[in-house]
């Protein structure tokens, strides 16, 4: 039991994977810039996770060692499509402002990497474990780094204004200032860690 | 009878310190700063205060956080930021753009890295592109000299909306809207004759970066092929603070005569192409940020020869 729930944690904490692994930086630099932007991509990513993770799981003795990348990818971009489509009709704005990076989840190398390092591996009930807390770690990020960006960047929370007569800081909003947050974040993270440890 | 001294090397030291190096430099800037303040009025001196502030707190903060001696603050590389921040912003902006850039330099551009010595960027640079794309507006409200009838103008004679025609006698005294401290050319001259007498900088960088930038303005400028202002574009703009005071940073810039000669042939080719084809009026701050980048290879490629080699 004790494992199960470090399974579960570890995507949270200590392999984090913007913060940690340093996975699937693409669409945390692109569609941090608002938390709803951050949210939606955060769930989106979270249900490929699953549903790849799962099947993968279910599947992994079948699929023959040589082709097992592109058997990962037509499995991944099955669920994609799910998630483009449902987005599509029920979330048209927010499909509008994820754009591309939905479809690019594809080759997200999160979901990837979780398929061939865990999934490919291990039984389906641990899988389904590691891509939910996978999932949660990569939506915490997103949402720390697009409140940080959104709040400075542009003075609001989930598009409300919360810093009245406080000129927002473009820079964080436009491309650059997702890398400068991103890397204070895991300079940061780095130097917490390096502290505790050294206690 | 003494002993001989057993020492390992360096056994000759020069005199010159880090510290007075950086104190030389700013002593350098002080005639472009009277210069600017006299033209834009006594306000624009809260600007230069500001920033030399900002900057002492925050390298003051960051020395505490990383436990080091606060004495190093005095070095004077603190002030010297603030001071080339300064000279980079418009002569009157909100009371928080030279704080906000102060803080950005020293914390982002210096300390970040790993202090004084260890920047990859010129640290003031860094700040003013900072500002540059967080708030274009105040960093775009040029002030007239303050005998001018209108007070605010957006033009510097290097935008394309310039209306007025500048001479070059304007332009070399600096009666133009335009930075705090780049627009009195003989000021920066004279301060930029000081550091060379004393040796603290050497003519490659300038001579190559303003001769570039001369060289091509001239061919390819907007007057026409082999036909372009290249004295106006010389004189406009930013070039004389940033070849002479910002490029030849020592941190920032190569450590052979040859790279340096490439590196400011390299910032003179950038910042020409970015005020004839880009879509900044200005690209003084880009070119250098850019080519500070490139520095770790060009020092690579012009490594010099170890003494008593013979080439292949």
């Amino acid at each position: 039991m004790k494992k199960l729930i470090k399974e579960f944690f570890k995507g949270i904490g200590s392999e984090n994977p913007i913060f940690r692994l340093v996975l699937g930086l693409c669409p945390a630099l692109a569609v941090s810039t608002s938390v709803i932007n951050g949210l939606g991509m955060g769930i989106a990513a979270t249900f490929v996770l699953l549903g790849s993770n799962i099947i993968i799981s279910l599947i992994r003795k079948s699929i023959p060692d040589q082709i097992r990348i592109p058997c990962f990818i037509v499995i991944i971009a099955t669920f994609v499509t799910i998630v483009e489509l449902m987005m599509k009709a029920y979330a048209p704005e927010l499909s509008r402002s994820l754009g591309i990076f939905v479809p690019l989840i594809v080759v997200n190398c999160m979901v990837l990497g979780r398929a061939e390092a865990f999934a490919s591996k291990k039984g389906v009930f641990v899988s389904i474990l590691d891509a939910l807390g996978m999932g949660a770690g990569f939506t915490l990020g997103l949402l720390l780094i697009s409140a940080i960006r959104e709040l400075l960047g542009n003075g609001t929370l989930f598009g409300f204004l919360i810093l009245k007569g406080f000129e927002p800081v473009l820079y964080l909003v436009l491309a650059p200032g997702a890398l400068l947050v991103i890397g204070l974040l895991i300079g940061g993270i780095n130097f917490l860690s390096a502290k505790r440890r050294s206690v | 009878m003494n002993k001989l001294t057993v020492s390992p090397s360096p056994h000759i030291k020069s005199s010159q310190t880090t510290e007075k190096i950086m104190w030389a430099v700013v002593i350098s800037l002080i005639p472009a700063g009277i210069a600017g303040v006299y033209i834009f009025g006594i306000s624009s001196l809260n600007v230069i205060a500001l920033s030399i502030l900002s900057c002492i707190f925050t390298e003051a903060l960051f020395l505490r956080l990383r436990n080091k001696e606060l004495k190093a603050v005095l070095d004077g590389s603190a002030i010297l930021t603030g001071l080339l921040l300064a000279y980079n912003l418009p002569p009157e902006t909100p009371f928080w753009i030279p704080i906000a850039g102060g803080m950005v330099s020293i914390a982002l551009g210096k300390q970040i890295f790993g202090g004084l010595g260890q920047n990859i960027f010129n640290p003031a640079l860094v700040g003013r592109a900072f500002l540059q794309i967080s708030w274009p507006v105040y960093m775009t409200a040029w002030k007239t000299p303050r005998w001018w009838p209108d007070a605010i103008s957006s033009a510097t004679p290097l935008s394309k909306e310039a209306g007025a025609h500048f001479n070059y006698m304007d332009l070399f005294l600096g009666n133009r809207p335009g930075s705090l401290g780049e627009i009195c050319v003989i000021a920066l001259l004279i301060g930029a004759i000081f550091l060379l007498v004393t040796k603290i900088i050497s003519l490659h960088i300038p001579l190559s970066y303003i001769g570039t930038v001369g060289i091509i303005t001239w061919v390819f400028g907007k007057e026409g092929f082999f036909k372009g202002d290249f004295i106006f574009n010389i004189l406009a703009g930013g070039i004389i603070l940033g070849a002479f005071f910002m490029a030849t940073d020592y941190v920032t810039s190569p450590l052979t005569k040859k790279g340096r000669i490439v590196f400011g042939i390299g910032c003179g080719i950038l910042t020409a192409v970015i005020r004839l084809r880009g879509g900044y009026p200005e690209g003084v701050c880009y070119s250098i940020l850019f080519m500070n980048a490139a520095v770790p290879i060009i020092d690579r490629f012009t490594k010099t020869k170890k003494y008593g080699i013979i080439k292949k």
